[in-house]
């Protein structure tokens, strides 16, 4: 652990709308709203259920926090001697996406082992803006709005897995995706998760004790099986569009093309047409030859159409007809819909239900499901 | 004199640990179990060196690489080995939910190892066989009567070969109507047997896997959504893993059959069901059993297990050869069978069990079967209510109905109350000397543990067993690092499973284990 650098930053407003029923905590009217409902944030208290577990290392571990309330004032309480990172101070619940994104930055420079963040899939979002795909980073669950795959299940979690990433026992790092929800339409009844990005963080396999089943593959494992079964299906000169996700993208490493990830790509087997297309890009190509689609449902929701891909408008999918669209998905991202349908929101009611109904989706290497469509 | 004091409950348990090596750790150069008296002259004049004569191809350039080592080394070794493991023999083994996990009787173990079975050689002449091959046909037939199926192979070694067995006719059928081809599919669902899914696909068919409706029964309508003229067959438990017996079944095969695929019945574990239904009945046209499991022959980790594929009349003309044929007079092996499949495994199946399972089901008589499934259910449905008073458990779908033989349950309300997950869980039992089972992967029921009695455990077992799982989950809710933190009296330890996706990080022999760690260079 000497000579182990961690940073910490803690969203200290994250989680203060949830308790009073108010699903979230992007923006500040919400946040004042909140305070006169007589909400106190979690992410202090839940930020030291993580440090905690990191207790016996204050003397060896380099700890760098964000300033103040955001980082500084809990790793102090929990026994730390933080190194507050060089910035403006806003305590009394006044800080901003801007002070995270600084001090994400900031420890990026730094080159800190780890940055540990505590907030909700803002706050991830906020990260990734901030520093991208390709640092190290892990969430302590502190947020209303828990969507992404980038948190310990609870606190406790993410400062037991940061400690075994930091003393290097055999943790791995994987790709997770960042999602974020619409609040304004969360607090209307409806659930709108999109794809925000992507964060590398620490990952431990569930410890499986039985040994008649085989620990089932990673996700990386179970998207290239995706990506073998859907090139495998794929024809000389189809262009194909490629909507957003890491399982889809895994079929354009598969192929070695580029794809980007919250984008939606045109391909064919051999090259990226184009890259990042608007629906009015969509269309003029299929005014003048067939598409596929290849879909992935955003994590959490389960949502086909209608979050984050709405470049692939209703009038794509009439254009490119139901028959026309593959569903790819991981099986532990279907296993997490608790039976749950897939869902399309296209904002077109036509469309919509024109998808509803069962549809196969591929899970694997010759491996697929049927799976309920509803709106 | 004192009376005995009264044990604590749960009783303490505290398992031997030996830091015993692998057994080639042991190996020294030139220790041996057993020195060989040199070659008598006469002999040698006699015989020459008998290695000469085998084929150049067939000699070995050097000898193998085995351990060398005394034979007091070697059984210190394996009875070490043997108290560092939990079994059937040993604890209260209900928690290998779906292996049905039932006393295997000592006295078949006995039989089994008759010299009158043992000495019998598989080559010799059936005439002089008559005995095993009479067994064979009589077990056959019980299986038949059990299924109500029309014909049985025993050659399988295992439950998993005989399902692949029954693909493999499956595929025969297909293509003895010039189907085989364009009926590429196999329909599948999340709770049936892992097993149906895998031999599909080592057969090279492309699985099709349906998941539940709320109610956790398996989708009629996304069966219909499924089928096609692709589909080759269904292939399906009942009661799943959930232990909810799917009482849509018979639409399921009728659904199936329209659409000209075939319906074969997983019964691996048929121990809820032993005399009360049957596959024929719900319209299949083949089934399988473990003979291992229902049918209380031991494992196949613990030795090994048997298979038996039943099949109705059409499947038939498949079955593998050689059939056990009997004219009223004698019993024979039949080799001449033009549709067969061929052969599954060398010779006839695993003799020693095929007389086990039937002198376990001779011991019991056809309503001493039913009299099985019936505890095993009142067993289970008694769990199910005791388990359930449990804080943190929950018994995901058909709330407030009874199951048949087993139980996957979920700690999911424990694990969002305390931190402590299944698996954790999991590890601690074995502090108990106990077990439980999460589930197959994926986790469709969040944070799984599956149970299944069987009819072999009392009431008091059950309440035992019980008592260990309430203490945990108290320990759960007030002292959960003892759960974070163990096995504490127990040989389990802790196994990274992350570098499983990486074969530099592991090897499944010792030569590749030698090899990846830099101690030899690959030959």
């Amino acid at each position: 652990m000497a000579g182990k650098k961690l940073g910490l930053i803690v969203n200290p407003i994250a989680g203060i709308g949830g308790r009073v029923g108010l699903k979230g905590s992007d923006g500040l009217e919400i946040q004042q709203q909140a305070r006169a409902l007589g909400a106190v944030p979690l992410a202090q208290e839940r930020t030291a259920a993580a440090l905690e577990v990191l207790h016996s290392f204050t003397g060896e571990l380099e700890l760098v926090t964000a300033p103040g309330e955001m980082g500084e004032l809990v790793a102090q309480k929990c026994g730390f001697s933080p190194q507050p990172i060089s910035g403006p101070q806003r305590d009394g619940g006044l800080t901003t996406a801007d002070d995270t994104q600084l001090a994400a930055q900031a420890m990026q420079e730094a080159k800190v082992d780890l940055i540990l963040f505590a907030g909700g899939d803002g706050t991830a979002c906020d990260i990734y803006q901030a520093i991208g795909s390709n640092f190290p980073v892990l969430g302590i669950p502190a947020g209303v709005k828990i969507y992404s795959a980038v948190f310990g299940i609870t606190p406790k979690d993410s400062g037991e897995l940061a400690l075994a990433f930091l003393q290097g026992k055999g943790v791995r790092i994987h790709e997770a995706e960042v999602l974020d929800l619409n609040e304004d339409a969360y607090r209307d009844g409806q659930i709108s998760t999109h794809l925000c990005g992507s964060l590398t963080i620490p990952y431990r396999r569930r410890r499986v004790q039985n040994q008649k089943v085989p620990t089932p593959a990673s996700e990386v494992v179970q998207a290239q099986a995706i990506a073998t079964d859907v090139v495998e299906r794929m024809t000389p000169n189809q262009a194909y569009i490629l909507g957003p996700g890491t399982t889809t993208r895994a079929i354009a490493e598969h192929l070695d093309l580029p794809k980007t990830l919250v984008g939606v790509d045109i391909i064919t087997r051999d090259k990226l047409l184009v890259s990042d297309v608007g629906e009015q890009q969509i269309l003029e190509m299929l005014s003048h030859r067939p598409l596929k689609l290849i879909v992935t449902p955003t994590g959490g929701q389960g949502f086909l159409f209608g979050r984050g891909n709405q470049q692939i408008s209703p009038r794509v999918i009439r254009l490119v007809g139901r028959e026309n669209i593959l569903v790819v998905c991981l099986a532990s991202k279907i296993a997490a819909l608790r039976g749950r349908p897939l869902l399309v929101d296209t904002s077109d009611p036509k469309v919509d239900k024109l998808l509803t109904g069962y549809v196969e989706v591929v899970t694997g290497y010759r491996e697929k499901i049927i799976y309920k469509i509803a709106y | 004199m004192k009376p005995i004091a009264k044990k604590p409950s749960p009783r303490r348990f505290h398992q031997a640990r030996w830091d015993e090596p692998v057994i080639f750790e042991l190996s020294q150069t030139g220790q041996r179990g057993v020195l060989l008296p040199p070659v008598e002259a006469e002999i040698e004049k006699q015989v020459g060196n008998p290695a000469q004569k085998l084929p150049e191809a067939l000699r070995r350039k050097k000898p193998p690489a085995l351990p060398e080592m005394s034979q007091n080394q070697v059984l210190r070794h394996y009875v070490r080995v043997s108290q560092e493991t939990l079994g059937v023999d040993l604890n209260i083994d209900i928690g290998q939910g779906t292996c049905t996990m039932k006393y295997n009787p000592k006295i078949n173990d006995q039989l089994a190892s008759t010299p009158k079975l043992t000495e019998l050689h598989p080559l010799q002449d059936e005439v002089t066989v008559q005995g095993i091959l009479e067994i064979i046909y009589r077990l056959e037939g019980m299986l038949k009567e059990i299924s109500g199926m029309d014909r049985v192979s025993l050659q399988p070694g295992a439950g998993s070969a005989a399902i692949y067995t029954n693909i493999c006719m499956i595929r025969a059928y297909h293509a003895s109507r010039g189907d085989a081809q364009q009926r590429d599919e196999v329909i599948t669902t999340i709770f049936s047997h892992p097993s149906n899914a895998a031999a599909a696909k080592v057969a090279g068919y492309k699985v099709i896997t349906l998941y539940p409706d709320p109610d956790g029964y398996p989708d009629l309508e996304a069966l219909k959504a499924a089928v096609s003229d692709r589909t080759a067959a269904l292939l399906i438990t009942n009661p799943e893993d959930t232990g909810i017996f799917n009482p849509h079944i018979q639409e399921f095969v009728d659904v199936v059959h329209q659409a000209g695929g075939l319906c074969f019945y997983d019964q691996a574990n048929a121990n809820g069901i032993l005399g009360i239904t049957r596959a024929r009945e719900a319209g299949f046209d083949a089934c399988h059993f473990n003979l291992h499991k229902t049918f209380s022959t031991p494992h196949g980790c613990g030795g090994p297990g048997a298979g038996a594929s039943c099949v109705t009349d059409a499947l038939a003309p498949f079955l593998p050869v050689p059939t056990v044929e009997f004219d009223g007079q004698k019993y024979s092996l039949n080799y001449n069978r033009p549709q067969s499949i061929g052969k599954v495994r060398p010779f006839y199946g695993v003799t020693p069990n095929i007389l086990r399972a039937y002198a376990w089901i001779m011991s019991l008589g056809a309503d001493g079967l039913r009299e099985v499934s019936e505890v095993a259910v009142l067993n289970n449905n008694y769990l199910l209510k005791k388990v359930l008073e449990i804080r943190g458990v929950s018994a995901p779908y058909a709330k407030g109905k009874h199951r048949i033989e087993q139980v996957r349950y979920s700690w999911e309300k424990l694990t969002a109350e305390t931190g402590i997950h299944s698996e954790e869980m999991a590890v601690r039992i074995a502090d108990f000397g106990m077990h439980f089972w999460t589930s197959h992967h994926p986790f469709v029921v969040p944070e799984p543990m599956t149970l299944e009695p069987t009819e072999a455990y009392s009431k008091a077992d059950l309440d035992e067993y019980v008592a260990v799982l309430r203490q945990m989950a108290e320990e759960a809710y007030t002292n959960p690092e003892i759960i974070k933190t163990a096995p504490h009296n127990s040989t389990v330890h802790h196994t990274h499973h992350d570098p499983f996706d990486d074969p530099d990080e592991w090897a499944v022999t010792w030569r590749a284990y030698l090899r990846k760690t830099g101690q030899t260079k690959r030959e």
